[in-house]
């Protein structure tokens, strides 16, 4: 009785999770198959004509491969500012985690206010512009870190808490100074947490379409998120094209989750539940 | 003329002392080579690439013909940049000329949005180009400030109309409506014989400013200082009943509910769709579409004709029209002969005719003596008496640099019942104020 | 002998500290000026708070500050409940388990934009999916998004659709991490599954609880992005929330008045989410 109840349960969680989960992907998979007749249609029908290296092709060839570049653009934005947030993220973190005294308690506390407080949109540019970096690739770079450093300074210096003292007596004992005792004991300890940052905040940067817009503006700057306007004009939307220039804006978060999908929970465990 | 032969005789000096200083080395071959010909003949062969930046929303057929033509005979390459559109690509527009950031040439609205942008900071001095003589001067007002004209026509003029569909006006018997009660009769006919009196589709919101916007000449007309006082703040929308009778048109339409059940979710492109299809008759909108309408049902095209939005009297009878975007060259580009050179064969009749070889004219060309072709869309033939008799005005965003940001959500909620006229045509009012502060405008 | 603090150099937090000065908290702080201007980027003019006054005058301001309201504790109460439940479902024993973590997910992983676009037209009223398929079961489906009234609600739906993944990923997390021999001296004990749930699991979930809870409430109260490519705001002003007023704003090129609003929006969220961070977190202790 209890174990014929557990399958109908199990089943009938399967069966919603499909009508709600899985029904949007097929349809945007299926209708970037189609020709832009059927496409426009909307429906979930099998296609008569498969027309699938054509549009993708399309999709790619667009705008003088602006898909290219734009992907180049993104992932180069993606890596790099990744690498920063991870390098000074866990430092910062570290020290936070390790230190207690009233000023690191302000600073503690800006960090995490960071989480809260909405980004001032235009004061940015006026501060880029400034210092000459708007509408460049590194000033979109280090937007892109801050607004991201909280988070990831949350979820490091939770994870810190579960690596033991002892380790840190035992170093002074060897002698090791501050910045190789970091990089050669705590930095891989982290690896757990790093991965669930570098999932996590890669795809918030990829999959980011705001600030590109705001901070890095020009075709010769397009970011993957913003070709999705090629197939959208306002008199035609070409549906077919769309989608399937959606299906391939989702294949590098889907390959990044597919590598670390074991590691996300893990490094959250600690992380982001006990900060 | 003088500061071109002035930066040549510069450029040519500096090249000297180039080779003085370098015997060899890079700049110093650079400088030898060029050192040849004669500096014009460089500039002529030499091949420029200018960057054009235009909004997604325009058909760029017609200005990519005629930049192909420009790079086959003057070897400038145009390097097209899209932005954008609406309110959003304004948006791209001012910050990147804030930011000294702007490509060479610059598609952009004329009229008030242009004028806005304070383009004597940012744009070249057409003024006394002698290839602006070919520029109607009703264009040449919406790209001047100061008496200095900055930009070309990038197109033909759009009319503010009425689309109607002309197998279902025969079917029915109806007539082209002279007054707005004629309008009003039509539709109640059109759906009682089960099709949808007027396509709203505020999905796309700009186009429910259009019975608004489009009502203008018969504002002009009936109170001919509006446009002034409004722009001062001595008349208000709400108060002047002239106007506000442009809001309380658009609440007709929705009391009447002659507008399809399902225009909040519809679009502009599902629009086009039930209008030659049939399935509609009216829809009142920029003629700019017509070029896109072809695109689809090319063969719809001659059911399709165009009148202007009706007045309360037949005496008052014409089109509001849309001048054209212009082209601007940047004014901090290290291009602007070659930008020039590229406007001069735009407005030339070389130019003209490759444009209208690629994309058929919504409205006549503001650039003199140019002849409609023969296969000219029937409802722009249509459009044309008004112009011939004079009954035209420009939209009031000519007249006026303020335009409130928010018209077109107000006219979707005048349109959709959640205002009534009134609190619209009210609420227009408050948001025209944020316009004239920032521009700082007298009297408000 | 020394102690561990030489390990702990003050340097380390200069990096992080640097950006995090330099790209958001000094435009914070001079947006508190600049919200007093009207502003071109390149010029300003000081002109008090007449800002302030504007955008409580704006018409659209009222349902902004509603919406911002409804959509925050919607999005942000149903993805707590949800994705409590679905942690619940997908740390049991059943074996789909794995597909099914995955799947729910998967949203969080594409782009807003993306999702945003797919499901407006999903919800088209006549010819969009979901409607299609209520008619195919006899039921009239409502305009999700064309109807003034509904158009929030619809758009937080899929808010929560694209987000309860992440939701239910902290929630796992935060389970996983409870000791097995919690729950192993319930079954001594006799306990079902549901004491085991309410006297085990439930409290000591709490710190994940509060992390779901504190962030999306916080992104609900300032997230636009869905709104903006589902309904724009509209239709009229109906789905418009504060951030997206802030959008139209800078839209406008009235950057005084767009920085007023985020200014406006920066003491929301310290008057709504700073107190509620501290009473969850005054609880975490107490238990």
């Amino acid at each position: 009785m209890r174990k014929s109840g557990k399958i109908i349960a199990e089943l009938f969680a399967i069966l919603l999770t499909v009508i709600l989960f899985i029904i949007p992907f097929y349809f945007i998979l299926i209708n970037s198959f189609k020709n832009s007749r059927e496409a426009s249609k909307m429906n979930l029908q099998w296609p008569n004509v498969f027309q699938i290296l054509d549009n993708y092709r399309e999709v790619i060839q667009a705008q003088d491969y602006m898909l290219i570049r734009a992907f180049f653009n993104s992932a180069f934005i993606t890596v790099v500012s990744i690498v920063i947030l991870v390098f000074v993220c866990a430092m910062a973190g570290f020290i936070l985690q390790r230190r207690k005294s009233k000023p690191l308690t302000i600073v503690h506390f800006l960090f995490l206010a960071g989480l809260m407080i909405p980004p001032a949109v235009v004061p940015t540019i006026w501060v880029l512009n400034g210092i000459g970096m708007f509408k460049t690739m590194a000033g979109l770079i280090l937007i892109e870190v801050a607004i991201n450093i909280p988070f990831a300074i949350i979820l490091y210096s939770g994870f810190v808490a579960t690596i033991p003292r002892e380790i840190d007596e035992a170093a002074l004992v060897d002698g090791a100074g501050s910045l190789n005792f970091f990089f050669r004991m705590i930095l891989p300890l982290l690896k757990p947490v790093t991965s669930t940052i570098i999932v996590l905040t890669s795809v918030n940067v990829f999959n980011d379409f705001v600030n590109p817009l705001y901070f890095l503006p020009g075709a010769e700057n397009a970011t993957a998120q913003l070709t999705l306007y090629n197939f959208m004009s306002l008199y035609n939307t070409s549906y077919n094209l769309l989608f399937a220039d959606v299906v391939l804006l989702t294949i590098p978060p889907l390959l990044l989750f597919l590598i670390f999908n074991k590691r996300i929970v893990a490094g959250m465990t600690a992380g982001a539940v006990k900060g | 003329m003088t500061f071109r032969r002035r930066a040549t005789w510069l450029s040519l000096t500096l090249a000297l002392l180039l080779i003085v200083l370098s015997a060899c080395g890079k700049g110093g071959n650079i400088a030898g080579s060029s050192g040849n010909k004669s500096a014009k003949e460089a500039a002529d062969t030499e091949k420029t690439t200018l960057t054009l930046l235009i909004d997604n929303q325009t058909a760029i057929d017609g200005i990519q013909a005629v930049a192909d033509e420009i790079k086959r005979e003057l070897n400038i390459e145009t390097k097209i940049e899209l932005r954008p559109g609406g309110t959003e690509g304004d948006n791209v527009v001012k910050t990147r000329l804030a930011t000294s950031d702007m490509a060479d040439l610059m598609f952009y609205n004329s009229g008030s949005l242009f004028k806005a942008l304070n383009p004597q900071e940012y744009f070249v001095d057409l003024t006394n180009e002698p290839f602006m003589d070919h520029v109607l001067d009703s264009f040449k007002d919406t790209v001047s400030v100061d008496g200095k004209v900055y930009g070309i026509p990038g197109g033909s003029t759009v009319g503010g109309a009425w689309l109607y569909n002309k197998k279902i006006y025969s079917e029915l018997g109806l007539s082209v409506p002279k007054t707005w009660d004629e309008l009003l009769a039509n539709n109640d006919k059109i759906k009682e014989a089960g099709y949808t009196p007027v396509i709203g589709s505020f999905s796309d919101s700009w186009t429910s400013q259009l019975v608004v916007l489009a009502d203008y000449y018969n504002v002009h007309s009936l109170a001919p200082n509006f446009a002034e006082d409004y722009t001062y703040n001595k008349a208000k929308y709400a108060t002047t009943p002239e106007a506000l009778r442009s809001f309380e048109k658009l609440q007709s339409l929705r009391d009447k509910k002659h507008f399809n059940d399902d225009a909040t979710a519809t679009k502009l492109e599902d629009a086009l769709a039930m209008l030659a299809e049939g399935k509609a008759a009216h829809y009142p909108i920029l003629t700019l579409v017509l070029t896109n309408i072809n695109a689809n049902y090319p063969e719809m095209m001659d059911d399709i004709g165009a009148f202007a939005q009706p007045s309360d009297t037949a005496d008052v009878n014409g089109l509001t029209i849309w001048m054209p975007g212009g082209i601007y060259a940047n004014k901090e580009g290290s291009k602007i002969d070659a930008a020039k050179k590229w406007m001069e064969f735009f407005v030339s009749p070389e130019g003209v005719k490759a444009y209208l070889t690629a994309m058929k004219p919504e409205g006549p060309m503001p650039i003199k003596g140019v002849e409609l072709p023969d296969d000219t869309y029937s409802a722009v033939k249509e459009m044309l008496p008004y112009f011939e008799s004079g009954k035209t005005a420009p939209a009031l965003e000519f007249y006026s640099p303020i335009k409130g940001p928010s018209l077109e959500q107000i006219t979707v909620e005048v349109a959709t019942g959640i205002s009534s006229a009134a609190e619209g045509a009210a609420k227009y009012d408050s948001d025209v104020e944020k316009q004239a502060l920032q521009l700082g405008l007298e009297g408000w | 002998m020394k102690s561990t603090k030489s390990l702990y150099s003050y340097g380390f937090l200069l990096p992080a500290g640097i950006i995090f000065f330099i790209f958001f908290l000094l435009p914070t702080i001079v947006s508190f000026f600049f919200s007093m201007t009207r502003w071109t980027l390149t010029d300003w003019e000081f002109i008090g708070l007449d800002n302030f006054i504007m955008f409580f005058k704006e018409s659209s301001l009222n349902i902004g500050f509603r919406n911002t309201f409804i959509y925050a504790v919607m999005t942000s109460g149903t993805k707590v409940v949800l994705g409590l439940l679905l942690a619940v479902l997908l740390t049991s024993g059943i074996r789909s388990k794995d597909f099914l973590r995955s799947v729910v997910f998967f949203p969080t992983l594409i782009s807003t934009i993306a999702v945003g676009i797919t499901f407006s037209y999903l919800m088209h009223p006549s010819r969009g999916l979901i409607n299609t398929a209520l008619a195919a079961l006899g039921i009239q489906g409502p305009n999700w998004l064309g109807d003034p009234a509904l158009a929030i609600y619809s758009v937080g739906l899929v808010d929560i659709w694209k987000g309860v993944g992440f939701a239910t990923v902290i929630y796992i997390a935060g389970m996983m991490s409870i000791p097995a021999d919690y729950y192993e001296a319930v079954d001594i004990d006799g306990g079902n599954a549901f004491r085991k749930f309410w006297h085990i699991t439930l409290p000591l979930i709490r710190p994940a609880m509060n992390s779901v809870i504190i962030l999306s409430f916080i992104g609900g109260l300032r997230t636009f992005d869905l709104v903006w490519t589902m309904t724009k705001g509209g239709p009229g002003f109906s789905s418009d929330l504060i951030a997206s007023i802030i959008y139209k704003q800078y839209q406008g090129g009235f950057y005084g008045l767009s920085t007023a609003g985020n200014v406006i929006l920066f003491v929301i969220v310290a008057v709504l989410a700073f107190p509620l961070y501290r009473f969850l977190t005054k609880r975490e202790v107490d238990l």
